[in-house]
């Protein structure tokens, strides 16, 4: 199939960026979307043109480093899917395909369709974690954990950080990456004796990043490659809630 | 000489005598002391957290934008560990002794026990920090078999095990950056090791975003860097996947070990056509419930469920009665390509094999009934049940192959075909860890050290955490307490100066060049004479065409290569020019190994060297050795043999019949 691509370019933080408009011919049903990119892009090569630089790694759905806004939509409009993941079945000749990066003031655009996520870390950095050094483990199974309770929590933690709940959310909050974390280690008990230092600053991490409010469109849920559920939200808010009445 | 340095007495009290005996460097000392890791995979960040831990001063580097994107977070099934939680029979040493065999007797005893030994302390640390591991509905830890054992004894969280410890890990870095024990360097990529009178003592990295480079110093560097398989460009591994770090510690001196020791990997999926830029893999863990098979008809076009059960060849079941579909993966491998070259392929291609899962989804849908007390349920209220039980065990992994393929493999059976997906072979390293060049060290796929000619199924997370946790944190000190006089060195230092010239030096040779031909096209080319010439099978003749090709594609890339873009920017295409300029030399290496061992073992099959019945056929009175290959300039090697000795694990034939 023959496709129009409209591409957002920009060479760097400070510049201003644009589109550009791009043919490419005899696209494969099979490609995956960042394999119609590379064809593109050695096509650009040949040209003497510069390639389009996007994020891309394991190319399976799983590293969270791909991130292409894809006609409105952040990873395209299959659903729970990465940008990786997409094929181009999904189109047909002729048509006309409008990409961009991520767009939020925590995310800024390092160049073309990449942009820097690290402000993710630093909210992990921030409470993310169970502070258990190597070497202070009981046995694994000293501890029983209800079945349903563990994969509660293992269905927070399938998040791939990737962002495109933030792409999505018109005020480009990041609750339900941060509530995905947050869940993931509250459902479990070994994260009981910091759960709520653990909300209160990994929140107020969030906030610091410029991420915006949650106003509960769940636009977030719609897009997650991963399909983790707004109820997370909830949840995080309940934890809030009750760290912040009973903080020491 | 190599000194693998394998502490003496009986198998089983070496790394407790190890530990008992090794120096020690005190707390305040520590803070003194400044390790630099590269990588970010679960050898690394299990190391960084680690050593953070114990107070040293950690600097960590990965290529992507966080360093919860290292390759590991893609491993699906599972990770082993000798636990015995199901009473089958397990131990430490059945695990040893599993690994030995499974590589077919061409690792170390000593590494391998001692991965054992700490293989049940890898699943409580990772519980401690809120790994979500499958749990059975009692709340204790449940288990799955894979290939090459005959117990249960893999932990595993749905089919995203990787991701799970890679995210404790990941996790628990974090902790250690916020604490201030560990500086953090996202998008930067090591260049160069800088030695310092002999030892290791720095690095050089380009930030990938501004290109520009940097010298860090460190006391100690340890390459956590993952492996190399991406040199036939496809692959299982992340399209970033790279032998840069590896490459660069060879070329200043440290050995590799073991270069042509591959892993091909069973359960892929297929190729579709010229534009595939990356294979996936399907776990492993569906051999526990799929069956291999291919139609007993050669040519057969017939749709697969419009070929009768008696006019299909399950194959590994009729070769290997004992361990059926679950054989170790080279044996696996090895029989879908042997099934194919005669002409009893599947698909538009022939080039795959049917894993099919109806039986499964009925003997599940069966049992579901009857927990739910519906006995007399319709064959079409059978499947239906089934279904959802498999969907809950390997919903990710039919979901994502439904993506790729648009086929649905709860109605249809998934086209499989092996594809190369993990490294055996990496740096030559001592039992602490330590390549040949002082102070470098080398954990996880980068190193060669535990899974000889072959890799079970779920043990490379077992390896990687196994390092990174519970052995460097031991063996850097035995080195470490020595260099606590050690200032750290200015970076103006010239050994600093000079390391940063060779890296800008070649940089601005490859940007230079401005030929015809783009990186990748000549990463394909690489990729197409390793997988022909140093794949599954593999002659004489065919290596010796190969290094000839390898050299002629070396000379084309540093004259015909056209990198864009400028060196101080952002620009993934100079630095995929970087790691395929490092592949071809490996490949030439690869090719090198390979011919000089004349026999087949594990994944490294010599057809020169096989049974009648077509299995690999060892060699022990030549080739059980170590190759570890020292670099001498370009296109030329030593090569030096480290002898193996099994005292416990006599080798033997391997069989899983």
């Amino acid at each position: 199939m023959n496709l129009t691509l409209k591409v957002w370019r920009q060479k760097n933080s400070s510049d201003k960026g644009h589109f550009e408009t791009y043919q490419v011919k005899d696209i494969s049903s099979e490609m995956s979307f960042l394999e119609m990119f590379d064809v593109l892009n050695e096509q650009l090569i040949k040209e003497g043109k510069e390639p389009i630089a996007f994020d891309h790694d394991c190319r399976e759905g799983i590293c969270g480093m791909c991130s292409m806004y894809i006609n409105g939509r952040p990873h395209g409009p299959w659903h729970a899917n990465t940008t990786c993941q997409l094929h181009m079945r999904a189109y047909k000749d002729g048509d006309t395909i409008v990409v961009e990066p991520w767009r939020a003031n925590a995310f800024p655009v390092i160049k073309d369709l990449v942009v820097d996520r690290n402000a993710f870390d630093r909210i992990v950095q921030a409470g993310g974690f169970i502070s258990v050094n190597t070497g202070n483990a009981v046995d694994a199974n000293a501890l029983p954990i209800e079945k349903h309770k563990a994969d509660e929590s293992f269905a927070a933690a399938a998040c791939i950080g990737c962002g495109a709940c933030v792409a999505a959310c018109k005020n480009s909050s990041a609750m339900l990456f941060m509530s995905a974390k947050v869940s993931h280690l509250a459902l479990l008990p070994q994260g009981d004796p910091e759960r709520k230092n653990r909300v209160l600053n990994m929140v107020a991490q969030m906030d610091k990043e410029n991420f915006g409010s949650c106003t509960f469109t769940q636009a977030c849920e719609a897009v997650c490659p991963k399909e983790i559920k707004v109820t997370n939200i909830s949840r995080l808010n309940g934890e809030y809630l009750n760290a912040a009445f009973t903080e020491q | 000489m190599l000194n693998s340095k394998i502490p003496a007495g009986p198998l089983d009290k070496k790394w407790t005598d190890y530990k008992g005996h090794c120096k020690l460097v005190n707390p305040a000392n520590k803070r003194n002391l400044e390790v630099i890791i590269v990588g970010t995979g679960l050898a690394g960040a299990s190391a960084a957290a680690a050593l953070g831990e114990l107070g040293y001063k950690v600097k960590v580097f990965c290529f992507q934008d966080s360093p919860r994107r290292a390759h590991s977070i893609a491993a699906q099934g599972g990770i082993n560990a000798a636990k015995n939680y199901q009473n089958d029979g397990d131990s430490v040493f059945r695990l040893f002794y599993d690994t030995i065999k499974g590589g077919d007797y061409r690792a170390r005893e000593g590494n391998v026990h001692r991965l054992a030994e700490v293989s049940a302390n890898i699943i409580d640390q990772c519980v401690a920090q809120g790994v979500p591991f499958a749990r059975e509905y009692g709340g204790l830890l449940s288990n799955r078999s894979f290939g090459g054992t005959q117990v249960q004894r893999t932990f595993y969280a749905a089919g995203q095990t990787g991701q799970q410890l890679l995210i404790g890990a990941y996790q628990a870095l974090e902790r250690q950056v916020a604490l201030g024990n560990v500086t953090q360097y996202t998008r930067h990529e090591m260049l160069e090791i800088v030695k310092i009178d002999g030892k290791t003592r720095g690095i050089i990295a380009r930030d990938l975003v501004t290109g520009k480079l940097e010298r860090h110093f460190g006391h100690a560097v340890l390459l956590c860097s993952g492996g190399y398989g991406n040199v036939f460009y496809l692959s299982t591994n992340a399209m970033g996947s790279n032998v840069t770090a590896a490459w660069k510690a060879h070329k200043k001196g440290a050995h590799f070990g073991n270069p042509c020791f591959t892993q091909i990997h069973p359960t892929c999926i297929p190729v579709s056509g010229d534009h595939q830029s990356k294979l996936t893999l399907m776990s492993e863990s569906l051999r526990n419930d799929g069956r291999i098979w291919v139609p007993k008809e050669k040519g057969d076009n017939r749709r697969a469920s419009d070929i009768p059960e008696n006019e299909r060849d399950y194959y590994l079941e009729r070769r290997y009665p004992a361990f059926g579909n679950l054989v170790p993966r080279d044996v696996a491998s090895r029989a879908a390509k042997e099934r194919c070259d005669a002409g009893y392929g599947v698909g538009t291609s022939k080039q795959a094999v049917y894993l099919d899962f109806a039986a499964a989804i009925e003997r599940y849908g069966r049992t579901q009934a009857n927990i739910i007390g519906h006995h007399d349920a319709t064959l079409e209220e059978v499947i239906k049940l089934g279904k959802e039980v498999v969907k809950e065990k390997y919903g990710n992994l039919f979901d994502m192959y439904e993506k790729i393929t648009g086929e649905n493999p709860y109605e249809v059976p998934m086209r499989i075909y092996p594809a190369v997906h993990y490294t055996m072979g990496g740096l030559w390293v001592d039992y602490e860890l330590m390549t040949s060049v002082p102070g470098l060290y080398a954990l996880g796929e980068a190193n060669f050290s535990d899974h000889g000619a072959n890799r079970l199924g779920a043990s490379a997370l077992m390896q990687g955490l196994a390092d990174g946790y519970f052995v460097i944190p031991y063996t850097i000190g035995n080195y470490l307490a020595d260099e606590i006089r050690t200032k750290s060195i200015p970076t103006d230092h010239p050994a600093f100066v000079e390391a940063e010239k060779e890296v800008s030096d070649r940089i601005n040779t490859l940007m230079s060049i401005q030929g015809t031909e783009s990186v990748e096209s000549f990463h394909k080319r690489l990729g197409k004479i390793m997988w022909e010439k140093c794949g599954m099978a593999r002659n004489e003749q065919g290596l010796k065409e190969a290094i000839v090709e390898i050299q002629q594609l070396k000379k084309e890339f540093w004259s015909n290569v056209k990198v864009p873009g400028k060196i101080e920017e952002f620009n993934p295409e100079l630095d995929k020019a970087n790691r395929v300029a490092d592949f071809i030399e490996l490949g030439e290496l690869m090719c090198l190994d390979a011919l000089q061992r004349k026999e087949s073992c594990g994944g490294h099959f010599r057809e020169e060297s096989q049974t009648e019945e077509g299995e690999a056929l060892r060699d022990d009175a030549n080739f059980s050795y170590v190759a570890a290959w020292e670099y001498n300039g370009d296109s030329k090697w030593n090569l030096h043999k480290e002898e193996l000795n099994f005292e416990i694990a006599k080798p033997s034939q391997r069989s899983y019949k």
